[in-house]
């Protein structure tokens, strides 16, 4: 009995934490580095913010590991919202995660953002309460993430980067293979889920259900809110905007045309008129200038 | 008939299957705009946030139109997010449409790490309920009747035409009854 109730507990934990990605459908979570910042996106209209001490564009100019954030920067930010509280750990670092766990936080990013602490092998989600979010470039990363416990996907895009490509290249990429599963006949899904290093259990119930098992969110790159309405156009369930928001010109008002765009994505009028006058986005960065070992979503096995 | 599931953001997309599940024949519009709402015989809040929801609302002018409608009767059902925008008092914050008369209380059950599944008596009929960072209802008014209860506090409530859970039926796909009360609720108006 007791058995049986422990399963029955594992699996409502399961499902309460992919139900929580269902809610934040069609939203914009938002990166903040401090109580401020996230009042504003709060304000603004964002579903959720991903507190962290670096903004993707600053780890990226300034270098240096970037790790987990400050535990007490981080209560700062539950203190000051009412909307769910996400944070980053370093893929593989389960300690980092069971810290973040300790402090109770909405949904735990395992980030290529930040400097990987295991070159072989992500955190077994499965044993964690807290739910996890984790990037992919194609299908089978993303099933691979999600074998390991993971209730929730995002593109990897290329982070601090405000240069959308790699996202819309990720999300296609996903799209594309969902599709091919979903075609192929039954016989041939244990070939594919070699070929693509998932697990067949995970294929299958893609070709059934033409779709993911959780939900995926586009990241990476995304600077305005024609970008986040591209990437929901593209069958994206909602969006992450880590430096776009705070390293552009008038962060209140970018983050309140994002929340528009994203909730209006297939109107082009409501587009245009989010898009009015903004002021100046965030710089951005050509990725054909990036070395190969500067692109953060090679990270992640 | 054509029940309206407002679209801005949240479980919305669940709501529809339920609602479609239901009876293949009833059409389901998601509601972003005036227009939209004007075709609908009942709307459905989702789950979602409702920062975001009031915010979204209140751009697109969609707050005074809904508003007279829930007040000229139509059949609103609030999940979550949807029964703190429905609800007359919210701790710490100014309510939103405060057409029904509890108090709720944001987050009450904590973060998400605290979220549940439970299962109990919803008008008669045993169900499970999914809680996630689930709004308290702490008051019920005089004309509010409570639907289904959780270790004694009321977790599903009506007033009229207004129906509000704490909790999420959308994310029960195999159990539409709830869905069912609702349609139900239209279908004695239509």
């Amino acid at each position: 009995m007791a058995v049986k109730d422990d399963n029955k507990a594992a699996s409502n934990r399961k499902l309460l934490n992919r139900n929580l990605a269902q809610m934040l459908k069609g939203g914009v979570i938002m990166d903040v580095t401090n109580a401020e910042q996230a009042q504003i996106a709060q304000s603004a209209g964002a579903v959720a913010v991903m507190a962290l001490e670096r903004v993707p564009a600053d780890i990226r100019k300034e270098g240096g590991v970037a790790r987990m954030s400050d535990p007490k920067m981080i209560a700062e930010i539950q203190n000051a919202v009412t909307i769910p509280v996400m944070a980053k750990v370093r893929i593989g670092h389960f300690v980092e995660a069971q810290i973040l766990e300790a402090i109770k936080i909405d949904y735990i990013d395992e980030s290529e953002v930040l400097t990987p602490a295991d070159d072989m092998y992500h955190i077994d989600k499965n044993k964690f309460q807290t739910p996890f979010v984790c990037g992919a470039r194609d299908l089978g990363e993303a099933l691979r993430r999600i074998a390991e416990g993971a209730s929730m996907i995002r593109t990897k895009g290329e982070a601090g980067t405000g240069n959308v490509v790699e996202a819309v290249k990720h999300m296609r990429k996903m799209r594309t293979q969902i599709a091919e599963v979903a075609a192929l006949a039954p016989e041939q899904l244990a070939t594919y889920a070699k070929d693509i290093g998932a697990p067949y259990e995970l294929v299958r119930q893609v070709a059934k259900n033409k779709a993911l098992p959780v939900v995926n969110f586009a990241a990476g790159g995304i600077a305005t809110p024609a970008d986040a309405a591209l990437m929901m156009q593209l069958g994206a369930d909602g969006v992450f905007v880590g430096s776009g928001i705070f390293k552009s010109s008038d962060p209140k008002r970018r983050a309140e045309a994002i929340v528009k765009a994203v909730a209006y994505f297939g109107d082009p009028t409501i587009l245009a008129g989010a898009s009015y006058g903004l002021g100046e986005a965030m710089r951005g960065v050509d990725l054909d200038t990036l070395a190969d070992d500067e692109r953060l979503a090679k990270r992640g096995w | 008939m054509n029940v309206g599931v407002l679209a801005l953001q949240g479980s919305v997309a669940e709501h529809m299957k339920m609602i479609t599940s239901v009876n293949k024949k009833i059409d389901v519009t998601p509601v972003r705009t005036i227009d939209e709402l004007s075709t609908v015989d009942g709307l459905i809040i989702p789950g979602g946030e409702s920062t975001t929801l009031r915010i979204l609302l209140d751009e697109f002018d969609l707050y005074t139109p809904v508003k007279a409608r829930i007040e000229a009767g139509m059949p609103v059902w609030g999940t979550c997010a949807g029964l703190i925008l429905l609800a007359d008092s919210v701790e710490n914050e100014k309510p939103y449409f405060g057409l029904l008369d509890v108090s709720v209380k944001r987050n009450a059950y904590g973060r998400q790490i605290d979220s549940f599944v439970a299962e109990g008596d919803f008008a008669g009929m045993y169900i499970g309920m999914v809680f996630i960072r689930a709004p308290k209802i702490t008051r019920v008014g005089g004309g509010v009747e409570v639907l289904a209860e959780h270790d004694g506090t009321p977790v599903a409530v009506r007033q009229k035409n207004i129906l509000a859970t704490s909790f999420h039926p959308e994310m029960m796909p195999r159990d539409n009854r709830v869905h069912k009360y609702f349609i139900n609720m239209i279908d004695s108006k239509v």
